[in-house]
């Protein structure tokens, strides 16, 4: 161990309650930021899962139909009233050939065709009001993992099949392999089979929402071999708004993304995001001054040793070098022993914490990169508040030192 | 002839220059030493006598005047010269030890060669080990600074000051914390080591007993030197 080394660490032991509280100083102050980096980023990513786990990151829709007046408004002579136009169920102009080519967007992980539309679900003497929802079971599932909440049957959608939610299910008084009739507004009507129950945690969508096979959709909503939206999952979630409009610029359709119809959500997740780095900024700080104003009560203390060890031919860059040491070190072992407490806080507060369903509120996990940046980040900060004391001990005079120290 | 281990020549030396307080505490002092020398130097209070030994150990640079340890003129020499010059040329003895404390005694002995190496090896080691035995504690090398007596504790720093096998030992009152019978046997010591290695010491004391007992005695009075200079 070269001799820096060796000087750091006897100083650390030799002043064993400084050491302690420098080192326990450096251990809360990770362990704060450990726990409230995981404890808001697996509450973000909880409540994002939710609120994602049920839609597309983004859906492109026909463009609005809009009124053209044929009268040149310009003309100061003129007075007319221009009316916004009902929009009807439109398909999407050649989406056959959109489809594809939106698959092989870089940022774009899946695309799935949708035909959606009201319709009446009756049964016996009940008649409900629901959303149909046309699709490719294949593709959709890549949008929207239904089947991994299947309460009962499974999630097959295939001739006429039919998946509906739990609410449902219960105001109909059906179960799996009961029979349903599916009325449209445009008075088409099928009868379907129903092969699976769904629970998304989401009572309104567990109510409304009907999904058949595509073909059975454009049949009943009048929209024979078109589709009137594009679902979209992109790899990174929160550029799907640039995204988004990338693919509006291109295409010319109404294009829209997560972050804008869930703009609330993510101005709540930005202050949380905020709040945390605040907070993890003054943790930083709190312990860097910390680590400084110890280092600088060792120096003091130490002054009669540092003249020594400079009488004895101690270069002051080296005595420098012993206590940044010393400021490193006791931040690694903080930041080493902040890490297991902060894993240890996150694991106490999911288990204490729960939904009122008894699922943990978050995952409980540690990223291996937020403990490797915590640590990072501590012996950087540790270094940095010992760079004040470690200069005032390489500029002392020995001969003061050891006269006065 | 001996050689010369130091050789000082009309060394002045000012505190507060350019102040209205400015004073002038050694005013030409013309000094030699020469390998293995046995030197008291003596003189009252305030006559410049930690100066002139800080100005020696190269711990402080003269006002004027040339410095030369073993021929080398260290006027010359930048801080990082003089700071490895001073550890392999010159051993220092202080009146209270000022043994490091984190440390044991062996690993006191070690310092200056662990700072001249950088790392520690077995060599340094059994040094150490042969050191502390000529100042009969070997059975006491495991023990730090405040387990051991002011005698002990002194013999330490001897034995610390000989661990460079520097040619040349500034003693600061080496005896002046102790005991008559511990100052005995720290001065025998030192006599020792300067009759078996032929290494020059140079002892500042306020005991005309211990002076008396010395080779070569330099007054210092007022900044000068008035006796012995050599």
């Amino acid at each position: 161990m070269p001799f820096e080394w060796i000087v750091a660490v006897r100083f650390l032991r030799e002043g064993r309650m400084q050491t302690l509280l420098i080192i326990g100083g450096a251990t809360v102050g990770v362990a704060v930021i450990i726990f409230l980096t995981s404890l808001i980023t697996g509450l973000q990513a909880n409540l994002v899962a939710r609120t994602l786990g049920t839609q597309a990151h983004i859906v492109v829709r026909p463009a609005e139909d809009k009124a053209q007046p044929q009268l040149d408004r310009s003309r100061g002579d003129i007075s007319a009233r221009v009316e916004a136009r009902a929009q009807r169920l439109r398909s999407i102009d050649q989406w056959e050939r959109l489809l594809p080519s939106l698959r092989t967007m870089p940022d774009v992980v899946a695309a799935s065709s949708m035909v959606s539309g009201p319709a009446f679900a009756v049964r016996g003497t009940a008649t409900k009001s629901v959303v149909l929802m046309g699709i490719e079971p294949d593709q959709f599932l890549k949008i929207v993992k239904l089947d991994e909440q299947m309460v009962a049957g499974q999630f097959r959608v295939t001739g006429t099949d039919a998946v509906i939610g739990t609410t449902l299910a219960n105001d109909l008084g059906v179960a799996v392999g009961d029979k349903l009739r599916l009325t449209s507004a445009e008075s088409r009507e099928d009868i379907v089979t129903i092969t699976g129950i769904f629970d998304i945690g989401n009572t309104e969508l567990n109510r409304r929402w009907v999904f058949i096979p595509q073909r059975l959709a454009q049949n009943l909503l009048d929209l024979a071999g078109g589709i009137s939206s594009i679902d979209i999952t992109v790899r990174d979630i929160f550029r799907a708004e640039e995204i988004a409009l990338r693919i509006e610029g291109q295409t010319g359709l109404l294009v829209e993304s997560w972050m804008r119809t869930n703009a609330q959500l993510l101005t709540a997740l930005r202050s949380q995001t905020l709040t945390n780095q605040l907070i993890r900024g003054f943790v930083v700080l709190i312990v860097a001054l910390g680590i400084a104003s110890v280092l600088v009560v060792t120096v003091v203390q130490k002054s009669k040793e540092i003249g020594i060890l400079r009488a004895m031919g101690t270069s002051p860059r080296r005595v420098m070098a012993i206590f940044l040491m010393q400021g490193g070190l006791v931040a690694l072992i903080g930041s080493v022993l902040g890490s297991i407490m902060g894993i240890g806080l996150v694991h106490i507060f999911a288990r204490v914490y729960k939904n009122a369903d008894g699922t943990p509120i978050f995952r409980p996990e540690v990223s291996l990169w937020l403990m490797a940046s915590a640590c990072l980040v501590a012996v950087a900060v540790g270094l940095v508040a010992a760079v004040a004391p470690a200069r005032r001990a390489a500029r002392m005079d020995p001969v003061q030192a050891i006269r006065y120290g | 002839m001996a050689e010369a281990i130091l050789q000082l020549t009309g060394v002045r030396k000012s505190y507060n220059i350019g102040t209205p307080v400015q004073a002038e505490v050694l005013h030409g002092i013309d000094l030699n030493l020469k390998a293995g020398e046995f030197a008291a130097l003596i003189g009252p209070s305030g006559s410049g006598k930690s100066t002139l030994l800080n100005i020696v150990g190269l711990l402080e640079q003269p006002t004027s005047g040339q410095v030369m340890i073993r021929g080398r003129d260290t006027g010359t020499l930048d801080e990082a010269q003089l700071t490895a010059l001073r550890g392999r040329s010159i051993g220092f003895i202080f009146q209270f030890h000022y043994l490091i404390s984190a440390f044991t005694a062996i690993e006191n002995v070690m310092m200056p060669r662990l700072i001249d190496r950088g790392r520690p090896d077995a060599e340094m080691r059994d040094r150490a080990l042969e050191l502390l035995g000529r100042v009969g504690l070997t059975d006491h090398a495991a023990k730090r600074p405040n387990q051991l007596s002011g005698g002990q504790q002194q013999r330490v720093a001897i034995a610390r000051a000989l661990s460079m096998s520097a040619p040349l030992v500034l003693a600061d009152e080496p005896t002046g914390n102790l005991d008559t019978k511990s100052a005995d046997e720290v001065f025998a010591l030192m006599r020792a080591f300067n009759a078996d290695q032929g290494i020059a010491f140079l002892i500042v004391t306020h005991d005309p007993r211990l002076a008396a007992r010395c080779d070569r005695v330099i007054e210092l009075l007022d900044g000068c030197v008035v006796d012995g200079a050599g």
